[in-house]
This record gives C-alpha cells, structure tokens and sequence, in this order.
C-alpha cells in the first residue's frame, strides 16, 4: 500500500513532472509532490500518527507555503477578540477547511494534543469546527495555528456561533420527538393489534377497557410532546388568517385524540389511539428530513467571513516614521492606510498607493492569470496580492465592499427561486381549505342522515385525505434518489434540485475549474528568435525557478532542469531578468522583455490579448508562452455524454475569448461567450430561462455564485470557493465531470418514479374518499389503507437504489481504504 | 390473562428508560459526530480526556 505511485503519497494529486521529494512512513519510503506534503508527512510520522495514512478515506489536501500570517494572532487585541479565558487557559473555537475523512479529524485531535500547553482539543468532522483549550504561558496561539497549517488544513476563527447553536438545537429537539413517537407508536399499535384480534375472537370487556386506558396513557404524551409543533403551528396559521398543512392535521389529531379520550371515559365506541401516534410518527419522519436537507444546505452560508483574513496590517504614520499594528478586520475605518504583503489576501476594498503589482482576482471575475494593478487604482477585498508587498488607502469596509455587493447579489437571485414553491404552497392550501370543506360537508350530511355514524365518516374523510402518501411519494423518491446520486460523487444540498435536474434543457459551463482544472499550463511554445524551443523552454525554466508566481510553477510542472540561473532579479508585476550562461534574458510581460533590447519592434503583431509570456534577450524576443487552463481529462467524454441525451451545452467564462474558444474546440462546444461579468452571465442565463429553457449552470467561483443562484438547477464543483457551494443545489464531490451525465439520467428516472407514486397516491386518496365519505370505511381500515398505500410508494422508490448499485460505472477507488471498514 | 395487568406496566417502565436514556444520549450530543468516535476506538493511545465535548 506504500510503495511510490505515480501520485503524492499526501495529497494524491498527479506529480505530473515536479520533482519528486522522499519521505520515511512506517519503514518505506514514499513519494510526495512538494516541500509542504513532505512537512506533513513528517510531522505525521515524527508523532506516531501513521496510521492516518492507512485509514483514511479521501486524499488529504496539499499544504499552501508557509506565511507568517499567524504571527498577528499572538496581539493581544486580537487575541481578544477571538479567544475566550476559561478555566485553566484560553478557548478558541476554529473553522477547519481542508477536512475530507474522519481520519483527518482524529489526526487533527491527535497531533494538537500532543502540542505541550495544549489542555484539550477536539474536532468535529460534521461541522468541521475545532474547539481548542490551551495554556497561553507555554504555547502561543500562533504555534497552534501553524501546526494545523502544515498539516494541510486551513484554520479560520469563528466568533459567531449562534446560528450553529441553534441548529443543534433544533436537531435535539426533532430527534427526541422522533423517539418519543416511534416507542409510543410501537407500544400503541400492539395495544392496538390485542384490540382488533380482541374483535374478531373476542375479548372481556375489562381487558378491553385496561388496553384502552394503557393506550391513552402512551399517547398522551405523544400528542403532547411530539405532535406539539403540529398543534402550534396549526394556532400560529390560524392567527394569521391562513390555511397550512398543519390546519387539517392537527385537526385530525385533536378530533381522533378527543374522540378517543371521550369513547374511553364513556367506555364505548371506537378508540383510534394507533392511528393518532402513527400520523404523528410518519410527520415526525418528514420533518426530520426536511430539517436534514435544510441544514446542510445552510452550513456553509458563513463563508463570506472565511473569504477575509481576520487581521490586517494597519500603517501608523507618525513622526518618527511608520508602524505597523496588526488589528481586526472588524476594527478597520475608511481611510485607513494597510500594507498588504505579497500572497496576502486584501483585507478591504481600497486603492493602491506606491507599487505595481500583481493581483489574483480569480475568485471576483473568473481569470485565471493575475492581472497588473498600479498607484490609484482599486482592489477589492478577498483578492490576492501575488508579487510585492503594498500600501492601500481603504476605500470600503464590511458590507460596502464589491464582494459584500455580489453576495447581496446572490441573496437577491436566491430569494427570486422560492416563487414556484410559494405557489405550490398556495395550491396545497387551497387543496387543504377543500379537504376542510369536504369534510364539514360529509359530516353536516351524515348528521341529517343518520348521527351516529357522523363522527366515523368524518373522521375517515380526514384520515384518508391526509396526503400521507402522497407527500411520501416525492420525499422518499428524492431521497432515495439523493442517496443513488451520492453514491457516484454527487452531493444534494437543496430539496428540489432532483425535481430541477430532471427538467433540464440546457446546461451552461463557466470555464475556469469545471471544464478546466484551473492549473495554469503551458499549451504553445512560440519560437521568435534563433534558438530552439528546447534551449527556450531551459532558460524560462531556470528564470522562473527563483519565482514563486503560479506562472512560475506552470514552468516548473514541464519538469526541465539542466541550465541554472545567476543574478536573478525580480520586478513585481514585470518579470524575472538574469543571467543563464553568461547571457542576460528576461522573461515577462511584453512591455517588459522590450525594454531589456533597444525598444525595437519586441511585440510580434500576430499575438493577440492572450495569456502569453516572453522570453527575450538584449537582441529582441526569443519566444513566447502561450498559458492557459489545462482542460479535464473527462471534459470532452461528459459533454458528448450531455448532448447525447439531447441537451443543449455552452460556456460563458470570465476569461478571454482565445482562452474559452480553445476549450470550447477541445470540448467540441458551439456556443460560447467569453470576458462576462457575474451580471452579464445572470442574465444570459435569465434570457434563457425567458426562451423557454431550464438551465443548469455548472461553476466553481464567488462570481459564478449570483449565477449559481438564479438559474433552474446549479452545480459546484467541491473544489469550488465556499459561496459557489453555499449556492449550488448539488455538488460535484468527486471533482470529475463524469458524474453529471449520470445525475441527469438518474434524475429524470426519479422523475418518472415520482410521477407513478403521485398516480397511485392520488388515485388511492381520491378512490378512498367518496368511499369514506358514504361511511363505507372505518377509520382503522383508513388508517391500514393509508399505511399499505405508503409501504407502496416507498417500496417503488427504493428501486432507485437497486438500480443505482447495479450501474454500470463502479464505485470510483479511494485510495488508501483499509477493505475492513469499506462496508 | 391477568399477566398482562403486570406485564405492561412493566414494558412501559422499560419503554420510559428507554426514551429517558434516548434522551440523555441527544442532550448529552453522542448523536453530534458520529464518524470520528468510530475511528477514535481504532486509535487508542491511551491517553485520557479526548472525549468529544460540545462545541
């Protein structure tokens, strides 16, 4: 299971030409890919903790190159704020990125506890949240924190927690009123058996009465304490002056409860105990399931505070010259003057005061390269600084920053979505309103008739009305379906995705980190000058190894060694110059290499606003780089897959048009649009929407998140920034395009499973009912009816499932499963 | 018959521990993780007071 592979022993990503380092884990030396995995597996191994390697079920995520971003913790202020005093040290509670098994989260535990000064630890892998409790005297905060960087995992202080609280509550609570019905149910209903057997052979009346008043005994407290929410709920509509689900079942509840109570003190008539803690036991089941989607959909939402860093580095301008004070994020004014080092992320909207630099707005816009960015011109919060440190004039803080705006963006498309399910609610209510009626109707009838079977026909009316059933059809059909989808890689975060991706007609692709890996790749090497490609692609290679730019890696990934380079010098936001062989070269932007000769016609007029690198000497260029994204290895397979099954397929990227055309060709796309903003893209999307289509919108960035939002069906990838995810209906878990033809397949199959469990719901509810209405039905037999016909329905959903294991793509390896704990 | 008069007070006794242990066990959050405790057992070092608290 150790021996080196083709992949990062650590992070299993491809070594794809990187030079390959050695580490020592359980007696073997094994590959890793970088500095920073070879670190990890060190540290794994220098603490006795090998056995994560053997029991953990996902790869683990490549550790980022050590900052001292931590060091700004260690402030008292901002220790303050973020850290709580207890009894026997400081408390934190952290946000960890970066956990993908419960082994990481056993490891994590282990190796802060094996830190000395450290109390006790604990992390939570549902909620991906760390609570650490340490001596300050003997470890300082931003030990803690490195160590949890080195091991790959990415730790973000979390001050609110209430909406976190709040959810356990609540899941506390459903999960004890689920209990509370089921063992009342199972109780009540062999009580209940005893009765009916009772009937059929016979039974003392005194035995009788004892199981009635046992039943009532049990479903007291069911009605009380489990079916409370129904009941309230049902108050609450009706103060408000309108019809919900809970209206007719609480009164059901209430008339067959106190029918029964009343039948027991009188000591005649039926009793229907059963069928009240049943009815409540099967509501209990549906609204745990609805809170469990609900939750998870919602446990990512707080990522626009895990975008920001939590501390900034303030300029204090005073006589004596400048000071830096690490402060809050929370704490910065408008007119605050930052420094910004390079590969920090900017803390606020602001405007650059005294360098060129780099800066990497791929999670705003979507372009994959940096861009170059002057004096006076603005940034926006959560971009990153890539090459020299810089001073910023803060412009916008908090909610008036750009990134704040596209998040009320995505507030805005989410909200426009619901509309369809208000009218479905709209529809229930008034299909409820009838039930109502009909059930008066029936029972001002029976009445006139004949009063004593009044009570048993209402009664019936209701129960069979209830859509039991038919709610089941739709829930255990998606969730069934949810599972089937689980199982090839794809996570459902949002209720009505399955019923969404069923309906699609077109699918849209942002380019960047979906049809692409969003690695930058060196597709075209264009030779200008006298020497060959190869001699080229050497003296790139040995320029951009002092670099630690992503285009420098994009060089260092082809994997070309042999020349060395002296008297490296690094121009932020320009380019490398050195000298390789006697000979100075400069690799850049054009403007760059031209200045190196005697400004002579140094930019081939051929190229066009391309991501191109050049490489030039005193004497001219020599050659020019083409990068771009690398597209997925799947891509092309998934969007014939795609059209196969007749939808139609296009991209729109934030990127250039050379840039998406060419992925657009390898993908064999028609329809593509390029450089779209996050608005432009919602509303393509709209009018597509107008025309008749229902879209699926396939992304990955905070500026694919408003058009996440507002399209029919969205999907993320997992890598994806944390709002892309927060806004997607499903999740690509894993990361392979693959997976997204068989969603669309199994979801259209849900659909027609769903569409048969409707039919027979219905056509049982509405064969049922005149029946139950002319007194025909006991309100037992309503209630066997009403049981059969969901045992039915759920029975033909699960056929998802059964198809779903006999597919016909295998369950994807993970590596490193020990076979024990497969199952 | 008249077994039955003892015999269900005595299962419902036995359904209330039940539902009274079912309900420490939520309030007392064993049901908040349930994927790392598994791997917990596997691992034990020996060491003490690595047990889950709530957040």
């Amino acid at each position: 299971m150790l021996e080196a592979t083709a992949q990062c022993f650590h992070c299993g990503e491809p070594f794809a030409g990187r030079a390959v380092l050695r580490v020592r884990i359980q007696g073997a030396d094994v590959a890793v890919c970088c500095a920073g995995c070879r670190a990890a597996a060190q540290l794994i191994a220098e603490l006795g903790l090998e056995d994560f390697y053997t029991f953990r079920t996902a790869p683990s995520s490549r550790p980022q190159a050590l900052t001292d971003e931590w060091l700004a913790y260690d402030t008292p202020a901002v220790a303050a704020s973020l850290t709580r005093i207890e009894t026997g040290g400081r408390s934190i509670v952290l946000l960890i990125d970066g956990l993908t098994c419960a082994a990481c989260s056993w490891l994590l535990t282990r190796v802060l506890q094996k830190i000395p000064g450290v109390e006790r630890a604990s992390v939570n892998s549902a909620t991906g949240r760390a609570q650490i409790l340490w001596n300050e005297d003997q470890v300082a905060l931003s030990q803690l924190l490195r160590t949890i960087a080195k091991l790959g995992y990415r730790a973000n202080p979390v001050t609110a927690e209430t909406t976190q609280a709040q959810a356990q509550n609540e899941r506390h609570a459903i999960m004890k009123r689920l209990a509370a019905a089921g063992l009342g149910m199972m109780q009540v209903m062999m009580f209940a058996v005893a009765m009916y057997a009772g009937d059929l052979q016979g039974m003392d009346l005194d035995i009788r009465m004892y199981l009635r008043l046992v039943s009532l005994l049990v479903c007291t407290p069911v009605m009380l304490y489990a079916g409370w929410p129904f009941l309230s709920g049902a108050a609450k509509a009706l103060r408000m002056h309108s019809i919900t689900m809970d209206v007719p079942v609480s009164l059901g509840l209430l008339l067959a409860y106190g029918a029964s109570v009343f039948n027991t003190w009188r000591h005649a008539g039926d009793v229907y105990f059963d069928s009240v803690t049943m009815f409540i036991f099967f509501l209990t089941v549906a609204r745990y399931v609805e809170m469990v989607a609900r939750h998870k959909s919602a446990s990512v939402t707080d990522s626009l505070s895990r975008l920001l860093p939590v501390t900034a580095h303030r300029v204090e301008r005073s006589e004596s010259g400048d000071t830096l004070t690490d402060v809050t994020v929370s704490q910065l004014k408008t007119g605050d003057i930052l420094m910004v080092r390079a590969g920090e992320i900017v803390p606020a909207d602001g405007e650059i005061l005294d360098t060129r630099t780099r800066i990497d707005e791929s999670m705003l816009t979507g372009e994959s390269l940096p861009v170059t960015r002057g004096p006076g011109e603005r940034l926006a919060a959560g971009t990153i600084n890539v090459d020299a440190p810089l001073q910023l004039r803060v412009t916008a803080v908090g909610a008036s920053t750009i990134l704040a705006s596209i998040v009320a963006l995505l507030n805005r498309a989410q909200s426009e979505r619901p509309r369809i399910t208000r009218a479905a609610d709209r529809t229930a209510s008034r299909f409820l309103a009838k039930v109502l009626i009909g059930a008066a109707v029936v029972c001002a009838a029976w009445i006139l008739i004949d009063p004593s079977r009044a009570f048993g026909a209402t009664l019936a009316v209701l129960v069979v009305a209830c859509p039991c059933a038919l709610s089941l059809a739709t829930l255990v059909a998606v969730a069934s379906a949810n599972a089937a989808l689980a199982r090839r890689g794809v996570l459902v975060t949002h209720a009505d995705a399955i019923e969404g991706l069923g309906k699609v007609s077109r699918v849209v692709f942002d380019k960047t980190g979906t049809l692409t890996t969003g690695a930058i790749r060196i597709y075209r090497c264009e030779v200008l000058g006298p020497e060959t490609k190869e001699q080229c692609l050497a003296i790139a290679g040995a320029l951009e190894a002092a670099s630690e730019h992503p285009i420098a890696r994009s060089f260092a990934s082809l994997g070309i060694t042999g020349e060395r380079a002296t008297a490296v010098h690094i121009v932020p936001g320009e380019g490398v110059e050195g000298s390789v062989r006697g000979t100075r070269y400069r690799i850049g932007t054009a403007r760059f290499v031209a200045q190196a000769g005697d400004a002579r016609d140094a930019c081939p007029p051929r190229l066009e606003h391309d991501a191109a690198v050049m490489l030039g000497d005193a004497c001219g260029v020599l050659a020019a780089f083409h990068l771009g994204d690398e597209p997925r290895p799947e891509s092309r397979r998934a969007v014939a897959d795609l059209a196969a099954q007749g939808l139609a397929v296009e991209i729109l990227s934030g990127d250039t048009l050379a840039s998406v055309a060419r992925v657009a060709q390898h993908c064999g796309i028609a329809r593509f649009a390029a450089r779209q903003s996050p608005q432009d893209k919602l509303e393509r999307v709209r009018d597509l929407t107008a025309g008749g289509d229902f879209v699926a919108m396939v992304g990955d960035g905070i500026n694919d998140a408003p058009v996440l939002g507002g399209s029919g069906v969205s999907i993320a990838m997992s890598r994806g920034s944390a709002l892309a995810l927060a806004s997607a209906d499903l999740i690509l878990v894993g990361d392979s395009l693959q997976a997204l033809p068989q969603a669309f397949e199994l979801a259209r199959r849900a659909q027609r499973i769903i569409r048969q469990n409707l039919v027979w719901a219905a056509g049982y509810n509405l064969s049922a009912m005149p029946l139950a209405a002319l007194g025909w039905v006991p309100p037992w037999l309503a209630a066997i009816g009403m049981s059969l016909s969901s045992i039915a329905v759920v029975l033909n959903s699960m056929r998802l499932l059964r198809d779903g294991a006999s597919a016909t793509n295998p369950e994807p390896v993970r590596p490193a499963l020990h076979p024990k704990y497969s199952g | 018959m008249n077994i039955i008069l003892i015999l269900i007070p005595v299962t419902l006794l036995l359904v209330g521990c039940a539902a009274w242990a079912f309900f420490w066990a939520v309030g007392s959050g064993q049901f908040d993780e349930l994927d790392t405790p598994a791997w917990e057992i596997l691992h034990d070092d020996g060491e003490s007071g690595t047990r889950e608290s709530k957040p």
